[in-house]
């Protein structure tokens, strides 16, 4: 084992995971009908013949459905099949008004594919198996009823896209790096809004563990989790649960399970009697599903950037390291600022700095995207074209952008009223730095000597007498010219 | 003056046309016969409905604006789903089950905007969701074939066959999955067709069997059925994604044209040991008569006609308990008064709103499914499939139309073989492969066989060839008048 | 292939039926006797053969049509739910589901 992967074992044991993610699709109507697929509406007022599987209805397939689905496949390096098969997965559930799902089995549509992100410093990468086209279930609401429960099928026929990964995650961080960076191409390529509240993409986690070098360990699914915290959670609490059987000497039982957000713990579902037989079989009201060639080369040429090409582009055309990259493309609109700020001022490295520092840093203490930064792109380059050509240092443009955040107003203009110009005039400066030699013999004495310290006691006072407004690095330039001459 | 039940559809459209009757009048006529029939065709009337129908289809006349079939009363087999009459495909599972939508083939012959402007008398009886072969399969009541009422009219649409051949109504629906439409035809004495899969619409049909049910006319002669199929079949394209996208013909253009030089294949695999003799030379004579007509007869094989049998119970029941799944006293359908929990409502609301015969092929086809046997059952029963329907097409190279009998017998007494669902599964046998194949199909009186019962002769044309078939059908109508006998004796 | 009595209870759990125990030793017995005849069919060489997706696809290709995603369908609860069982607050109610 390398020592990464021996720094990953948790009691000794090797973590296992898989993921299978649903992402709803952002399409205006369902998979298989034409009602309405919006989010909060009365209980089965979007649920139409189709959905509510009335006797004689049959499904039409949704072209928007299957352009997601490309896209998808297209942004994770998967092929895209030329012709995938849709089959009923057969069982009873009250929210399935037809008593199967229309999903796909042998062939789907996207195959293949991969993951890339970062975890701390490391980079990871996590193979797809696939990706296919279903439609999601109905819902069951529990609350307002005794001993019964009340089904909505609004939700029915609502376009999914199931993503599933090869078990190839190694701790819950690397679930949690993997489902945000999925979430983050999933809403970036505008194929899912993301809301993990309201369900638009939910993840199951396969989770089993082994010692280094045994087989597979009989892994158990935690189901539905909405968000990435407990995400965290329900995976940390179920790897030491199966340790803590394997090690009492009890087998895994394969089961799904739920995380309880309230305990903090997972909890078997009802066990799985003989492993439920959904009698797969390619639905013979659909016939196979073919994508061309020609409709995959128009998908790709109407794509927007993906994160990782324009990281890589980042790296290529502004000299920026990978972390900076693939931090600032961790949504199109960090990357769309940043880029605007960039071209404005021609200062890519420092607009990194300034966005993955400052800017961050107040966005996320309020919560808010970058779409709603009071400091515009234009803003930002305009005060760090005043740095760059040294009209104000580092120091003085922390005061600039906290005026602009908090107030609002124009650079220049606040510059000028907080008296924030360095002093750039050489002369000026000459005489300040004489006057202080003069005034510090002892330091001059003791630098000449090799006592570079000393400088120290030289450059303070220099500042002190310039009101700060010395540009530092002429201040040393000029310094060391004079002690040296 | 004819009566009016003795007029065909076209001779009906015609007075119509022609103001000589009014829609009213007709509707009443032909109601007033239904509902007075006592063979158990009908399940189910609504003559507000059927009233309201025929004032709209005077109303259009009036106007100019009407269909051609319009005024001309007839009814839909009770597998079409229609708001204004209840829905019950046969079963106890749905009874008294309201639609809030029509099917797309009850509005292509119906009185909306668009249609053929034809009237809906009632819903008329059939096996239990279509499956069955002779109508014993129905949760209401068995239906008697009006040429001997000991007697089965055949299935799953036995009540459109009866209702036809009883001249309650001139014309109805039916469906054919393995042979529904033909052979109630050919036990009734009627002609009916089953269009090439995929022409007619199945939106609004109760799924049995998806890959194979197709809607199609039951009427006496095959100048009604052509001008019915005209108006039923036509691409859905919204609603149906095993619709086709051919356009809507006009199958009775072809029907006087000359049979001067057809070569009718004649599969040596449907004249074996099992065809009873009363049928053999019915089949025959009308085999001459197309003779006589110009046409050559031609020898042929379907060396896997028997085959078909398996592969047809393997797969209708296998798409039937998936298609019958949504039945679970949820949201429509029969629930159960007697429950503990969810398993409990599912099990006896199915147990009690499903017939037997309907269990049964509900419990093979979860099994071909089933894990490990998909591959020796279903699979294969796919793969199978495909070389039939290869058979057939290796057959249309050196023949325009097959021809043979539609069943091995004439139609059996009532209770004859209600207990033996295998012995029904046999008598399939000369219909189960066309419709594996997705063929057109017909069923043409050509006579009488054992204790006088009627004889169909079956015409398998190639695919999109339905005008041909009706052409061929027609030209022995106008050559023999089986067509025109009624149960009693009378013309 | 014979099915057994534990085949018959498992099939009819998938299938959510309820067997009375008479009617399940009849659809033993009835379905062994229809899996007679199936045995024929197990034994044909289908080595290359693909299944027919739709019957047409014997002389020409079907694909699935695809529709542009426009939500068109109205709001008919109403008429939707006439025929339901058990409906309170436009919700179809059933015996509570246990997860």
């Amino acid at each position: 084992m390398t020592t990464k992967q021996k720094s990953l074992l948790v009691q000794g044991y090797e973590v296992v995971i898989g993921f299978e993610t649903h992402a709803q699709l952002s399409t205006q109507s369902k998979i298989f009908s034409r009602a309405p697929t919006a989010f909060g509406a009365e209980p089965n007022t979007q649920a139409c013949a189709v959905d509510l599987a009335l006797p004689g209805s049959l499904p039409v397939m949704n072209k928007g459905a299957v352009e997601r689905a490309i896209e998808l496949g297209l942004a994770v390096g998967a092929h895209i099949a030329e012709q995938s098969i849709f089959a009923r997965k057969n069982y009873f559930y009250p929210d399935l008004p037809k008593g199967y799902q229309i999903s796909q089995f042998e062939i789907p549509v996207v195959q293949g594919g991969e993951v890339s992100f970062f975890v701390g410093d490391e980079k990871k990468t996590v193979r797809l198996v696939r990706a296919h086209l279903e439609e999601d279930a109905g819902k069951s609401l529990h609350e307002d009823f005794i001993g019964q429960s009340g089904i909505d099928l609004n939700r029915a026929g609502t376009p999914l896209l199931e993503i599933v990964t090869e078990p190839d995650i190694r701790s819950s961080d690397e679930a949690v790096a993997y489902a945000k960076e999925l979430h983050k191409i999933v809403t970036w390529i505008g194929i899912c809004d993301g809301n993990m509240q309201e369900g638009s993409f939910r993840c199951d986690a396969n989770v089993s563990v082994r010692k280094p070098g045994a087989d597979l360990g009989t892994r158990r699914e935690i189901k539905n989790l909405n968000s990435f915290k407990f995400m965290q959670q329900a995976i940390d609490f179920e790897v030491r649960w199966q340790i803590e059987q394997i090690e009492d000497g009890h087998a895994i039982q394969q089961a799904t399970v739920l995380f309880d957000p309230d305990t903090g713990e997972t909890r078997a579902m009802r066990t799985k009697e003989d492993a439920a037989d959904y009698r797969y079989f390619p639905d013979p009201d659909l016939p196979p599903l073919v994508v061309g060639r020609d409709w995959v080369a128009r998908v790709q040429s109407e794509m927007t950037e993906l994160p990782r090409v324009m990281a890589a582009r980042f790296v290529a055309d502004y000299g920026l390291p990978e972390y900076d990259a693939t931090t600032l493309t961790q949504s199109k609109a960090m990357a769309a600022y940043f880029e605007a700020a960039a071209k404005a001022c021609g200062q890519a490295k420092l607009v990194s700095n300034w966005v993955m520092g400052e800017v961050s840093r107040r966005l996320n203490a309020g919560e808010a995207g970058i779409e709603h930064a009071p400091v515009g792109a234009s803003q930002l380059a305009a005060m760090i074209g005043r740095i760059a050509d040294n009209t104000i240092s580092n120091s003085a443009a922390k005061q600039v952008f906290d005026a602009l955040w908090t107030e609002g107003g124009d650079v220049d203009a606040i510059i000028e009223a907080k008296g924030l110009k360095q002093m750039n005039d050489s002369g000026a400066l000459e005489v300040i730095i004489e006057e202080v030699l003069a005034a510090n013999p002892k330091n001059v004495e003791e630098f000449r000597a090799g006592n570079s310290k000393a400088l120290n006691g030289l450059v303070g006072p220099i500042m002190k007498a310039s009101k700060g407004k010395a540009n530092p690095a002429q201040v040393n330039e000029l310094l060391l010219k004079k002690l040296q001459g | 003056m004819t009566a009016l039940h003795d007029m065909t559809v076209a001779a009906l459209a015609n007075e119509l046309r022609t103001k000589k009757i009014s829609a009213t009048e007709a509707a009443q006529h032909f109601l007033a016969r239904s509902q007075a029939d006592t063979s158990g065709a009908f399940l189910s009337f609504n003559p507000e409905a059927t009233l309201a129908q025929a004032k709209e289809a005077d109303d259009q006349l009036a106007a100019g604006t009407a269909g051609a079939l319009a005024g001309v009363p007839m009814a839909h087999k009770d597998i079409f789903v229609t708001t204004d009459f209840p829905t019950t495909a046969g079963s106890k599972m749905l009874e008294g089950y309201r639609s809030p939508f029509d099917a797309t083939v009850v509005r292509k012959l119906g009185v909306q905007t668009g249609g053929a402007g034809m009237v809906n008398v009632g819903k008329l009886n059939c096996d239990e969701f279509a499956m069955g072969s002779s109508n014993e399969n129905s949760a209401y009541n068995a239906v008697s074939n009006p040429w001997d009422t000991s007697r089965v009219p055949g299935g799953s649409s036995g009540g459109s066959s009866a209702a036809v051949a009883a001249r309650l109504v001139p014309a109805a629906t039916g469906t054919d999955t393995g042979g529904s439409i033909r052979q109630p035809a050919s036990f009734c004495g009627i002609t009916g067709i089953k269009p090439t899969y995929g022409r007619a619409s199945r939106y609004g049909m109760i799924a049995y069997a998806s890959s194979l049910d197709q809607a199609g006319p039951m009427a006496r002669t095959a100048e009604d059925c052509a001008l019915m199929l005209s108006a039923m079949c036509g691409p859905d394209l919204d609603r149906d994604s095993t619709s086709l996208d051919v356009p809507a013909e006009n199958f009775a253009r072809d029907l006087n044209a000359s049979l001067d030089g057809l070569r009718i294949g004649i599969p040596k695999e449907f004249f074996g040991e099992g065809l009873a003799v009363g049928v053999r030379t019915a089949v025959d004579a009308a085999l001459k008569e197309y003779e006589k007509l110009g046409a050559k007869l031609v020898p042929i094989s379907l060396p896997r006609t028997e085959l078909s049998i398996p592969v047809y119970y393997i797969i209708a029941p296998a798409e039937a308990s998936s298609n019958l799944s949504r039945f679970d006293g949820v949201k429509f359908g029969h629930r159960t008064k007697d429950y503990t929990d969810l398993v409990s409502m599912y099990k006896r609301s199915r147990a009690e709103g499903f017939g037997e015969e309907v269990k049964r092929r509900i419990m093979t086809g979860a099994y071909v499914l089933s894990h490990g046997y998909y591959d020796a059952y279903y699979l294969q029963a796919q793969k199978i499939r495909r070389m039939i329907s290869d058979d057939f097409q290796q057959a249309f190279k050196v023949c325009d139309v097959i021809a043979g009998p539609v069943a091995p017998t004439v139609a059996w007494k009532l209770g004859e073989k209600a207990d033996d669902p295998v012995a029904n599964y046999l008598a399939d046998i000369f219909t189960l492969p066309a419709s594996l194949a997705g063929l057109p199909g017909m069923s043409v009186p050509a006579g009488f066989g054992e204790e006088g019962m009627p004889v169909g002769l079956q015409l398998i044309g190639n695919y999109f060839k339905e005008a041909q078939l009706l052409n061929a059908a027609h030209r022995l109508q106008q050559a023999t008048d089986f067509h025109l006998r009624q149960p009693g004796g009378a013309q | 292939m014979s099915l057994t009595a534990l085949d018959i209870d498992r099939i009819a759990n998938l299938a959510r039926l309820e067997l009375q125990p008479e009617e399940g030793q009849r659809m033993l017995d009835q379905i062994n006797g229809f899996f007679t005849i199936v045995e024929a069919m197990r034994a044909v060489d289908t080595t290359g053969v693909e299944p027919l997706p739709h019957p047409i696809a014997t002389i020409q290709a079907v694909a699935l049509r695809l529709r542009d995603d426009i939500a068109s369908e109205p709001n008919q609860r109403e008429a939707n739910q006439r025929s339901a069982p058990a409906v309170e607050r436009g919700l179809f109610l059933v015996p509570k589901v246990i997860e």
